[in-house]
């Protein structure tokens, strides 16, 4: 799995509320930390990178968010520009602007142009060698596939253009296991578990990017070991409680009624856990990312979670 | 009608016809909406539909959702029976095909049959209708819309595609309708010869013919073409969807959980209600942490378990096990309290700054299990009723 950040291009997609940024930001941070230069590229454009790195906000222009480490927003039209500035040369590039709004209007409209745009600026930035790996942000699990599958969709729907010519060099990229991966992150919950199995079976059939690796994110400790758990029942009997509370000097209900609740959350949570081990590829990697007790967010958090990424990484 | 503020979720949905759940995803606002209505029909009575999205697949089974399709049906009252509930109403449940929806939209809107075929099977259709201007918000406004104006439900609560932005589908119904009225379709419909004399469109289609090719923007040009033939239908209706959630029979319920990310969704959520004069009925606060976990005293005592181990595990005696075991489990627990502790109060805190709140807020527990059967929703709306 150490093979991860030797990847080029890593997208990172999940089901809203997974901790999807957190993980992304969180690889990005990691690779840096082990002397890559390393892009991270926020595609939904909400914003949230800059806070998982407690930076000013992201643009289109990458911003040096840490040592080797960039970060920036997607933006189709700043990306539209871009890419007629590099390959048309129109004389007319004084009226790009309002050609752009125009173009952005189709865009919306036309199946895969605006994730064309999307997918090609980060395959760009690959094929350039301007980063030794480019982290995404990418859609949630929701649409993803079409973010994924855009090249193949143009290549199906326009015959010719320069928006044609393009795809191959980009599908080159995104079919290549050594170079372009997808991770789904997921938590162990109904609903993020059920995306996550329904997306690596569609990944598999509708596109050509490889399932890198899944993340099982805010992983509950397991409270006892062997034995524990009759001892645990045993003192959480009424007159054993009362004894303890005695014993401790104040009431010790709240700390048994915890450990219930920690023992319960826990055991439905590795309920949806075997369900997704039982149902993706064997040989797909997980990864598993505790739950952060902690009160920090914001870098701090990052930093948590990148070293436990580390650890499953296998550093 | 009476206009009193409702100051429970029950008054909340004795006063209101609709209910729109919202909240970023993997909230519960699924469930919320489930349970309001399960609820609803339980102890006020009346015809009570839930039309979902995206359910859960067990939570769909418990509704007796199996499959897709726009078919509203009906919860037996022996579910409710089995669920030890009288049910004074009755629950329907409906889920949103957004396929099935458009091609009805369209059947609809087209002029003639002959148009809406040509539609249906352009090649551009199920891609197009599948991402532009948030089609899956605006089907699911229209559908409730549609459901509102046949008029056999007494409540509707409806729950929100899960989207990127937690507002669009307030915007769907204008957009669609901007969209039809907007000057790049006229351009973009405009025929071919035409295009490249007038001054606004020229410089767009010599780009866009280098990019695009002109046969993909010919398609394009074609499928519009036909498009636009529905203009007036759909304006009108999107005009009509707009205010419907405006009405004051309409309110919205806001269903969040107290993490940092989606607890500011809910409240950029809240403030746009607001500013845009849509009726905020509620906050649901869900999965919050148990009370107990606040409490300072319980906290003391969690750490003189953890210091005092050895002897507390000796004085418990050797009949719960083995000394050793014991200490070690008393260790744990009072370990556990505190790291949920940590998380409890940072929940509090969130909650504390939740600066914009309606004059409602219920508050959800952490269930231990997953709610995925009526006596777990009935369960759930119990506590978001009072």
């Amino acid at each position: 799995m150490t093979d991860l950040l030797d990847r080029k291009l890593v997208f990172v997609t999940g089901k809203g509320g997974v901790g999807k940024t957190t993980l992304a930001a969180a690889l990005g941070l990691l690779a840096a930390q082990h002397g890559k230069k390393t892009l991270v590229c926020e595609v939904d454009a909400k914003g949230d990178l800059a806070h998982f790195y407690d930076c000013g906000p992201t643009r289109f222009q990458p911003r040096q968010v840490q040592a080797r480490l960039s970060a920036m927003s997607m933006d189709t039209e700043e990306s539209l520009k871009e890419y007629l500035a590099l390959n048309l040369k129109l004389p007319m590039m004084a009226k790009i602007g309002p050609l752009a709004r125009i173009f952005e209007f189709v865009a919306t409209a036309a199946p895969g142009v605006k994730e064309i745009l999307t997918v090609g600026k980060l395959a760009y930035e690959v094929r350039e060698r301007n980063y030794d790996l480019v982290v995404v942000d990418a859609s949630p699990t929701g649409h993803i596939i079409g973010q994924l599958a855009a090249p193949e969709a143009i290549n199906e729907l326009v015959k010719v253009g320069l928006v044609r010519n393009q795809t191959g060099w980009m599908l080159d990229i995104l079919s290549d296991p050594a170079r372009t991966g997808l991770l789904i992150v997921t938590t162990p919950e109904e609903m993020p578990v059920n995306e996550t199995i329904e997306l690596a079976a569609r990944v598999e059939k509708d596109t050509s990017v490889h399932l890198a690796g899944i993340v099982v994110n805010r992983v509950l400790p397991e409270l006892f070991g062997r034995g524990e758990e009759e001892v645990f029942d045993r003192l959480a009997e009424p007159d054993k409680v009362a004894e303890l509370s005695q014993d401790v000097g104040g009431d010790a209900t709240p700390i048994v009624e915890a450990a219930r609740l920690a023992v319960t959350l826990r055991r439905t949570r590795a309920e949806h856990l075997e369900r997704l081990r039982r149902q993706i590829d064997r040989r797909t990697p997980m990864l598993y990312v505790p739950y952060l007790f902690t009160k920090s967010d914001g870098l701090a958090a990052t930093t948590q979670v990148a070293e436990a990424l580390s650890a499953e990484l296998g550093f | 009608m009476a206009s009193r503020t409702a100051s429970t979720i029950a008054q909340l949905l004795a006063d209101k016809q609709v209910v729109i759940s919202c909240g970023s995803g993997g909230v519960g606002k699924t469930t919320a909406a489930a349970a309001m209505a399960a609820t609803a029909a339980a102890r006020q009575g009346g015809k009570v539909l839930v039309l979902t999205v995206d359910p859960a697949k067990r939570l769909a089974n418990a509704l007796g959702l199996e499959g897709f399709g726009n078919v509203e049906k009906q919860v037996p009252a022996s579910a409710f029976a089995a669920a030890g509930v009288k049910v004074k109403g009755e629950l329907w449940a409906a889920m949103l095909d957004t396929k099935e929806s458009w091609d009805a939209l369209v059947r609809r809107h087209a002029p003639d049959p002959h148009t809406a075929q040509a539609i249906l099977d352009n090649k551009l259709y199920d891609n197009i209708t599948g991402r532009f201007v948030q089609s899956h918000e605006y089907i699911a406004m229209e559908r409730l819309y549609e459901l509102h104006s046949e008029g056999r439900y007494d409540l509707i609560v409806v729950d929100t595609p899960p989207t990127r932005n937690a507002l669009d589908f307030l915007e769907a119904p204008q957009r669609m309708a901007d969209f039809f009225s907007s000057r790049f379709l006229r351009i973009l419909t405009a025929p071919y010869r035409s295009r490249l004399v007038n001054f606004a469109s020229k410089p767009f289609y010599t780009v866009a013919d280098r990019i695009l090719g002109t046969e993909f923007l010919e398609d394009i040009a074609e499928f519009f073409g036909l498009f636009q033939s529905m203009a007036p239908g759909f304006v009108e209706r999107a005009e009509a969807v707009t205010r419907l959630l405006h009405d004051r029979r309409t309110t919205f319920v806001v269903v969040s959980t107290l993490e940092a990310a989606p607890l500011h969704e809910a409240e950029f959520f809240i403030d746009v209600l607001s500013r845009k004069s849509f009726h905020l009925g509620a906050v649901v606060l869900n999965k919050v942490l148990p009370s107990y976990l606040l409490d300072q005293q319980a906290a003391d005592v969690a750490r003189r378990i953890e210091t005092q181990a050895g002897e507390l595990a000796a004085k418990l005696g050797p009949d719960i096990g083995d000394p050793a075991l014991v200490r070690r489990v008393l260790v744990e627990i009072a370990e556990s309290f505190l790291r949920f502790q940590t998380v409890a109060r940072r929940e509090a805190e969130q909650r504390a700054a939740l600066a914009v709140a309606p004059e409602v807020v219920a508050t959800v527990p952490y269930f231990e299990v997953d709610v995925y059967d009526l006596a777990g929703l009935l369960r759930l709306g119990e506590i978001i009723w009072s």
